[in-house]
């Protein structure tokens, strides 16, 4: 059993997080550069200019690209034979958080859902993480990690449709999904898609399905094909940047797909801004 | 589109000649409010308290900007969805203020209460946090410090960039902009 001593995680994550507010990952840059380039309108093209020279200040001045620096969300994979001495893996990661959000001068936006008092000082500063295990074979942990604002998560949605709805059925759904979101989640967006499963596996496959590299091709050649057809789609409802109009609405569409019970056909859509902090780690 | 340059307070005439899809730079001072703050605001126009600040010609800034660094007036701070506070602008509008700053849509009421009363609203660029706070001069809390990033604060600005979504005359630059280039089948 290979061993992983809880301080050397606490270290790598803690790292990474504070990295990742402040640094706009190489895919999501590569993605609105390519958006700058295509757009047709100078009003969205002026907004990702601003976005661009946003990100290159951020990563000059270490500022936090934006101030939502997000609820931290984690994807962690745990190898069957290694193990964390010394505490467990969640309370490393929830450390790890706090003190890179406190150290960062990022921003503490846990709250209670009920009376919205901020839980900086019962739970901690922007706890809990948001946290999804996976066991699998090997020796290795590999964590993904992003930083998730809100703007975008408040217009992401799921369904269950009937089968016989199928792909046209999914498409029209995620098409609705994006021309009700509007300006709202901060376009251009990423669009993740989860499709099958269960209720909460499509939701939990739409989010993980942001973590891939925007650019990157499904492996799957028709998952390919519908996420470029869906891409294609979607840009024809003229939002652009920021909503101001514009042809650059949808930087990727990324989709994850389940096998599913016969009668359901569940999909999740889940929107990412085009301030897509992500970042991995394998220890 | 025009451009323009602009000093708070503004005035009915400098809100009247602006068109959606201008670009302002406001200059002067803002203030901030988010969800929380706008209730409590609200709240104390119907006791017919005194607010925190002159709603006179002002600007309100939807932002719940990060902690600053040491030494620096304010973190990242660029705009919050504007929605959330849709319920509350109207009132507030009634009452005098002129400019309201964010992003996202807005509902008809507040579209509607701009026209009446003479606001406008405008966009900034949402995710831009970092470069928005270099024209940030100085912050200051003013009212309800226990809502941490959601206190009231006084915002000194020099040319803050943002673009008239809503005008007094009726218009939405996100219907205007996505009209023009939506593709229809």
């Amino acid at each position: 059993m290979r061993e992983i001593a809880y301080d050397d995680l606490v270290k790598s994550v803690k790292a990474m997080v504070m990295h990742t507010a402040s640094h706009l990952p190489e895919d999501a840059l590569k993605a609105i550069e390519e958006a700058y380039r295509n757009e047709k309108s100078e009003v969205a093209k002026s907004v990702l200019k601003q976005i661009l020279d946003n990100a290159h200040l951020a990563a000059e001045e270490d500022r936090p690209l934006c101030q939502d620096t997000g609820l931290a969300v984690f994807f962690v994979k745990v190898g069957e034979d290694v193990k964390v001495t010394g505490g467990s893996i969640r309370d490393a990661i929830n450390q790890a958080t706090e003190e890179a959000y406190k150290e960062g001068f990022l921003r503490a936006s846990t709250c209670d859902c009920f009376d919205r008092h901020n839980l900086k000082d019962e739970v901690g500063y922007n706890l809990p993480a948001i946290i999804h295990f996976d066991l699998v074979p090997g020796d290795r942990i590999e964590i993904e990690y992003a930083a998730k604002g809100g703007g975008s998560e408040n217009v992401s949605r799921a369904t269950v449709l009937a089968p016989a709805q199928g792909k046209e059925g999914i498409k029209n759904f995620v098409k609705q999904v994006i021309s009700d979101a509007g300006p709202n989640p901060c376009p251009p967006i990423i669009v993740g898609i989860g499709i099958g499963g269960t209720f909460e596996v499509a939701a939990k496959s739409s989010k993980h399905a942001l973590f891939r590299e925007a650019g990157t091709p499904n492996p799957d050649p028709e998952l390919d094909a519908f996420e470029k057809e869906i891409k294609e789609e979607l840009n024809k409802l003229g939002i652009g940047a920021m909503g101001m109009g514009g042809t650059q609405t949808v930087l990727a569409v990324h989709i994850e797909k389940n096998p599913c019970h016969i009668a359901s056909l569940p999909v999740s859509v889940n929107v990412q801004c085009h301030s897509s902090r992500h970042s991995h780690i394998t220890l | 589109m025009a451009e323009y340059h602009m000093t708070t307070p503004l005035s009915d005439e400098d809100v009247s000649k602006l068109q959606a899809g201008d670009i302002v730079y406001l200059s002067g001072t803002i203030y901030t409010a988010r969800d929380a703050a706008h209730k409590r605001l609200v709240d104390l126009i119907e006791k017919g308290e005194q607010l925190p600040f002159d709603l006179k010609g002002s600007v309100i800034y939807f932002v719940g900007p990060t902690p600053p660094k040491p030494g620096e007036p304010i973190g990242s701070a660029g705009p919050t969805t504007s929605y959330r506070m849709d319920s509350y602008s109207p009132i507030l509008i009634e009452h005098g203020q002129k400019g309201m700053i964010g992003k996202g849509k807005r509902n008809q009421a507040v579209k509607d209460a701009c026209k009446k009363y003479k606001a406008v609203y405008f966009g900034a660029t949402g995710g831009a946090g970092a470069l928005i706070a270099k024209s940030i001069k100085k912050a200051e809390v003013i009212a309800y410090p226990e809502l941490g990033p959601e206190a009231i604060r006084r915002l000194e600005v020099e040319n803050f960039p943002v673009t008239v979504i809503n005008d007094t005359h009726g218009n939405d630059l996100y219907e205007m902009g996505r009209a023009k280039y939506e593709v229809k089948d």
